[in-house]
């Protein structure tokens, strides 16, 4: 099979609306929560139909959203940078019908304007090494929570919130207004029946940022300074495979405040590590956010 | 599968946001993989820890990422996904997709995989969530029947990702859309085959707004911007003031520079004091725009945590015309990796290495002017570093 023949082009993806009025837009303003009227220099119009997703899609469900968009939109979609899925109308009367089967079908319309948007996040147990707590969960719990912030436009401005597993930050929670990261408590610890066999002692001492991991030649081991440890989990990531397991112990969600937002005073950044509130429950399960 | 099976992801099924758990389910009803992988999660949710581990060399033929390693540490257990990689799939510019090639992927990944995806991960991938060794391959082979190619993974260039610019937004200042498809098109080589010293990321946003938070998320950032007077229609700012709009409170008030005058009829913007952070021009769409000269502005070093905390990106060419071909910034490119490269450690970042060595170092590498957009406060010391031909004497004529 050949090969770098790169993504599919993007032009073969655009609906005809797009491709005749593409560079030419002219305003756009929000009809209600989750519908977007998008006019060019024509006046011809664009409609998108904002809907939330999990982001974990099964491939019946992603073959049920196609069904939805051939039905309203000739087959034309387009997912966000943050997971939702926009279906493209060039019908305005098609809104109403689509939104009916949407409502019928639960998916939530909305993330429009002054709302919450779907929280960008990683992907925690279900697939990822280095995870302090889930991902998926937590998410769901809170979008259950604060779903009427996604399908309304109350608040005062725009609220983006991110969720990381792990230090990696994965999960541009460095650039959402909340930040939601789970964070390692507690210092890995050296498996000495493994190391000596499994990993290269350089690499895992560079791979640790704060130094703490030293080499023990004469064991053919390293040795972890607890004190200069951040539990960044580097160090798991790299001496693979596996010879220094974080323990059970130390999943626990935190919670940080972070900002980031373009217009008005630029993105703010060396402030906005404010730690709202150091520690959540660990790795409360049930579907309760704080 | 009996409920009883997954107690705790039960909680997190159905409700009013669309569930995770009920994808997973759907999918496990028709494979087994997907059915392991939900009892593993169910598990995790009890033991409060993941049961993944990473690594293991995989990946299909000629490509040195695309795909990443993930084994089960309970296999045992759940034998089904002993072996559970994930393939990322570069997605289609701007995210926009037939139907057609939605139900290919689809097909193929029911063919191969767990039949779970993400739309989309981080990096904007289609993320194909587990499967075996050997389906890699056979899996690449179907996929490039039906169009589609692998993304980056490891130390490689990764997706390069864009806004939906000119395709549905009048406030594009670049086609962000092309650039990204031409990028992504011409950097091949560095996407499939890791030769850097660590990830390297570049998103585009085609205005100030960075709808894909370019300027946090990626080593190179690319933002559409213009040069001059921002065109004011005062008949449609008059409308705003009738439709309700506090144009003094919410437009002029917020402004970050005060660059903003509103008599109760027309709106006056000074504009050698706007900075072109958009504010305005979001709030009355209709009555505001960018102005006609359009370009971008190319910053450097943004990434996530790890080493040195997480970094904004920083400027290094405040104005750049952005057409096709794109060598003026390709060609740039070429000079920052080879640069970077060259004198990087393993695992550090390109705006890691900056604060190590210097941005007048790297500016000097990569034929940069120092200007003074560069600059967001004057210096407060005389601590300043000079090069060895500063200190030459001046011939005295």
């Amino acid at each position: 099979m050949p090969t770098d023949i790169g993504p599919p082009d993007y032009k073969t993806m655009l609906p005809p609306v797009i491709q005749r009025n593409y560079g030419k837009w002219r305003y756009h303003e929000y009809l209600k929560p989750g519908v977007i009227m998008h006019v060019g220099e024509t006046g011809e119009a664009l409609y998108t139909v904002r809907a939330g997703s999990p982001r974990l899609l099964s491939t019946d469900h992603i073959r049920d959203i196609c069904d939805i968009a051939e039905k309203y939109c000739n087959g034309y979609l387009r997912f966000t940078s943050r997971n939702n899925i926009e279906f493209l109308l060039e019908d305005k009367e098609k809104i109403s019908p689509l939104m009916a089967e949407l409502a019928q079908k639960k998916y939530p319309v909305g993330g429009t304007g002054h709302a919450i948007s779907n929280i960008v996040h990683t992907q925690g147990w279900v697939h990822c090494h280095t995870p302090a707590t889930d991902a998926s969960g937590p998410v769901k719990a809170l979008m259950e929570e604060i779903y009427e912030y996604f399908v309304t436009m109350k608040l005062p401005n725009h609220v983006r919130i991110a969720l990381a597993c792990c230090l990696n930050m994965c999960g541009a929670v460095h650039c959402s207004d909340i930040a939601i990261l789970g964070i390692h408590r507690t210092v890995p610890k050296t498996d000495n029946t493994r190391v000596p066999n499994l990993c290269e002692i350089p690499t895992t001492v560079a791979s640790c940022p704060t130094g703490a991991i030293r080499g023990d030649m004469k064991n053919k081991t390293v040795t972890v300074n607890n004190e200069k440890c951040m539990y960044c989990g580097n160090c798991y990531t790299f001496a693979r495979p596996c010879p220094l397991p974080i323990p059970k112990t130390t999943g626990s969600p935190s919670g940080w405040a972070g900002r980031y937002r373009m217009p008005a005073a630029g993105p703010c950044f060396p402030s906005w590590q404010s730690l709202s509130c150091r520690t959540i429950r660990p790795n409360g399960r049930k579907r309760l956010p704080r | 599968m009996s409920k009883s099976d997954t107690p705790l992801l039960d909680q997190l099924a159905g409700g009013k946001w669309p569930s995770f758990v009920d994808d997973m389910k759907q999918a496990a009803e028709k494979k087994p993989m997907a059915q392991d992988l939900l009892l593993q999660l169910e598990r995790s949710y009890k033991d409060k820890i993941g049961h993944w581990k990473h690594g293991g060399i995989v990946g299909v033929k000629g490509y040195g990422s695309g795909v990443i390693g993930r084994y089960s540490d309970i296999p045992n257990e759940f034998p089904n996904v002993q072996a559970f990689h994930t393939m990322r799939v570069n997605h289609p510019t701007g995210w926009f997709y037939k139907t057609e090639a939605l139900r290919n992927l689809c097909d193929v990944w029911d063919k191969h995989g767990s039949g779970l995806t993400n739309m989309h991960g981080s990096t904007g991938d289609v993320i194909l969530l587990g499967t075996t060794t050997d389906h890699l391959q056979a899996c690449f082979d179907d996929l490039s029947a039906k169009g589609f190619d692998l993304g980056g993974s490891g130390s490689a260039l990764r997706t390069p990702s864009a806004c939906v610019g000119p395709g549905r937004c009048e406030w594009a200042c670049i086609d962000s859309l092309d650039a990204c498809y031409n990028i992504t098109m011409s950097f091949q080589d560095e996407i499939h085959r890791p030769m850097f010293p660590y990830k390297f990321k570049i998103k585009m946003s085609a205005c100030p707004n960075d709808c894909v938070a370019s300027i946090a998320r990626s080593d190179l950032a690319i933002i559409g911007t213009w040069k001059g007077d921002i065109p004011i229609d005062q008949k449609e700012v008059a409308a705003y003031a009738a439709a309700g709009l506090d144009i003094q409170r919410e437009v002029c008030n917020l402004c970050p520079t005060r660059c903003m005058v509103y008599n109760g009829k027309e709106l006056k913007i000074y504009d050698e004091d706007c900075t072109r952070c958009m504010h305005c021009i979001n709030l009355m769409p209709k009555a505001l725009r960018p102005g006609d000269q359009r370009g971008a502005t190319i910053l450097i070093g943004g990434k996530a945590p790890i080493v040195e905390g997480a970094l904004l990106s920083w400027v290094i060419v405040p104005f750049m015309e952005l057409n096709p071909p794109y060598q003026e910034l390709k060609d740039l490119i070429f000079k920052i990796t080879d640069w970077w490269s060259e004198n990087g450690k393993s695992r550090e970042r390109v705006g890691e290495l900056i604060k190590r060595v210097g941005m007048r170092t790297f500016l000097r590498a990569v034929g940069l002017p120092a200007v003074p957009q560069m600059v967001k406060a004057p210096r407060t010391n005389p601590y300043v570093f000079f090069w060895p031909e500063d200190l030459q004497k001046k011939e005295v004529k």
